[in-house]
């Protein structure tokens, strides 16, 4: 691993050569500035909040000429797929952004997408599903499309978003495979921090324009999306398994050369965060994890072998990292800001999941926290340290953390309160 | 880390006056991060907004619930909103009115100040006088009143931070810089008014 410093370290690399200015910046305009720098062809823009200020910005660069792209607006989130799918096919380097229900309004084409080897670039600010609706942040509307064939980044910092956004297209054009980037609603994408924006032609030269290996073109032509039988379709499937396998080594290439031209990286698929000396470790995902740092430190400065294991990149999901982490701890919490129902959180399920067939596999425990917006504190992470140094195993697959528990006693009538609460609020 | 908490109305501009006080902060050579707390974003209703303040980058990502300052738009919120809450002793309250802070009832442990933002912001021609847009005089009290950042960054700041009328807006500020020293300024008492009612400044 090179020894460039942690993005969401020390001065984050404001200082670096490569900075051309630092700005105080929402994560929505973080992602803004790395998509006119990206210097990115087609924007298809459909609003939705919290994601709007990500494509409005954009179309203010867009209208002042300071990129050189078309920015098409569509009258769903289907159509703004739709429209990255047939510019991507043409050879551009197409974008969208969009959130939560629509997110799950473009299902289908995510499957397309994918399957076309496309290497499309979405934002999806995070945002719990509805109903009941919620504008908040929590991670179930990215994670239910975990098979769709996108890989999947989550960032803790509007310097991550940045950079992480320039990080996937070189990672999308080498794999052929879509990426989104998921970035947590409110909390980052209308936080407002210092971002270091990058000089332009140190950009250009960390990300060369695409060069697609096939595209519609009448002088040359090819059909696409065309029917296939069952003698090839599954060649095709492996293809893109395949793809998605080579992406772990890519994105560890990717995040290594952008430290060395930035002066700042990411770690690959994971962070670790004081994990070498640790008994017991947390691993979760997004902003999360920044405040997990803070609550780290403290038990660490108390005396509690304590670590932390970020999950920066979902899709890939990083085995061999997670096995490597189990070899060494003794216990080791999941924090998941989603729910599966009828199953459990989902990165305790693929952590655990990773671990079966591995020689050491030291007890996991899944917790719950965060959903629809739910602040997650220091208070939060350090209850979730005490639970795992007080318990040997889990005593229950799921383990809630924050729930109010005059909402959830089954002894207290649900409806008697709804009748009380219709005269006042 | 300094945390400031500002309660305000939707349409205020409370938000944009965290964010360009972050910028502020930040131009010193200090870290900030500032956000909104959305959800009742309706034109009128309570609207929070945060600021945070360190020497090194600030990684903790929650609320703000127990301030050391506190910023105050609309003083009709003191009586309708637990504004209070979870401030630290010693905290200090700004608020935009035209009343004298005696009206208030503040409680002892704190510091409070008066500045008739409104009336400033009307004089510069933001808003209308009857909405006066008060987010950035509101700024230039808080440089004085608070010692948190210095006027000139918050003048820089606004400059770049405010789509329009910049000058006036910079005036604006420069203005309850002033002016926040002399408070209280105006006793506006409606007649009849109970002794210690709020009255508001629009």
């Amino acid at each position: 691993m090179k020894s460039t410093k942690s993005g969401n370290g020390n001065n984050g690399g404001l200082l670096h050569p490569s900075v051309d200015k630092v700005l105080v910046i929402e994560g929505t305009h973080a992602a803004s500035y790395a998509v006119k720098l990206a210097r990115v062809q087609v924007i298809a823009a459909y609003p939705i909040t919290p994601q709007t200020s990500v494509v409005e910005k954009l179309s203010e660069i867009v209208s002042a000429h300071e990129l050189d792209a078309r920015f098409i607006r569509v009258e769903s989130e289907h159509s703004a797929m739709a429209c990255c799918i047939g510019s991507s096919i043409s050879g551009a380097r197409a974008f969208t952004a969009t959130s939560s229900q629509g997110l799950a309004l473009m299902h289908e084409l995510l499957h397309w997408s994918a399957g076309s080897r496309l290497p499309i670039v979405m934002v999806n600010v995070n945002r719990a599903m509805a109903p009941p609706w919620s504008i908040y942040v929590d991670h179930n509307d990215s994670l239910s499309q975990r098979d769709t064939g996108w890989l999947q980044f989550y960032a803790e910092s509007n310097q991550e978003v940045m950079d992480t956004v320039l990080q996937a297209y070189k990672i999308a054009e080498r794999v052929s495979l879509p990426v989104m980037i998921n970035l947590d609603a409110f909390v980052l994408s209308h936080t407002s921090e210092p971002v270091a924006i990058p000089k332009q032609e140190v950009v250009d030269h960390f990300l060369p324009p695409r060069k697609a290996s096939f595209r519609v073109d009448p002088s040359d032509p090819r059909a696409f999306g065309a029917l296939i039988g069952p003698e090839a379709y599954m060649e095709m499937r492996y293809k893109l398994f395949r793809a998605m396998e080579e992406s772990r080594s890519v994105i560890r290439d990717v995040d290594s050369e952008f430290g060395e031209t930035f002066g700042r990286n990411y770690g690959g698929l994971v962070e670790e965060y004081r994990t070498s000396d640790a008994e017991i470790v947390l691993i979760t995902s997004a902003t999360a994890v920044s405040t997990a740092r803070i609550a780290v430190d403290e038990m660490r400065s108390l005396g509690f072998p304590v670590g932390l294991l970020k999950l920066r990149v979902f899709r890939p999901f990083p085995l061999d990292e997670i096995r490597s982490l189990a070899a060494h701890v003794k216990k080791i919490g999941v924090l998941d800001r989603n729910i599966s129902f009828g199953a459990t959180g989902m990165i305790y399920q693929e952590a655990k999941a990773v671990l079966y067939n591995s020689e050491v596999r030291p007890p996991l425990f899944g917790f719950i926290a965060g959903l629809g917006g739910r602040d997650i504190t220091p208070e939060t992470i350090k209850e979730i340290f005490s639970h795992l140094m007080n318990h040997e195993e889990p005593e229950s697959e799921t383990i809630w953390v924050g729930l109010r528990t005059e909402a959830t006693d089954p002894t207290v009538p649900q409806f008697s309160r709804h009748d009380k609460k219709k005269e006042g609020v | 880390m300094i945390e400031i908490r500002m309660h305000g109305r939707g349409g205020q501009g409370g938000v944009i006056a965290a964010k360009i006080l972050a910028s502020a902060i930040f131009k010193e050579g200090r870290f900030a991060q500032s956000f909104p707390s959305f959800g009742v974003e309706r034109r009128g209703a309570p609207v929070l907004a945060f600021t945070r303040v360190d020497d090194k980058p600030i990684r903790l990502r929650t609320a703000i619930y127990e301030p050391d300052h506190l910023i105050i738009l609309d003083a009709t919120l003191i009586k309708s909103t637990n504004v209070f809450s979870g401030l630290k002793k010693g905290g200090t309250i700004l608020v935009n009115a035209s009343t004298p802070a005696s009206v208030f009832n503040f409680p002892e442990e704190y510091a409070p100040a008066i500045v008739d933002a409104a009336s400033i912001a009307a004089r510069h021609g933001l808003g209308t006088r009857s909405m006066p847009i008060v987010n950035t005089a509101i700024l230039g009290a808080f440089a004085k009143f608070s010692g948190v950042v210095g006027i000139d960054a918050i003048l820089e700041a606004i400059r770049e931070g405010v789509p329009i009328k910049q000058e006036e807006n910079a005036a604006a500020a420069l203005d309850a810089y002033e002016e926040v020293e002399a408070a209280p300024i105006y006793d506006i008492h409606r007649p009849g008014s109970d002794e210690n009612e709020i009255v508001t400044v629009n």
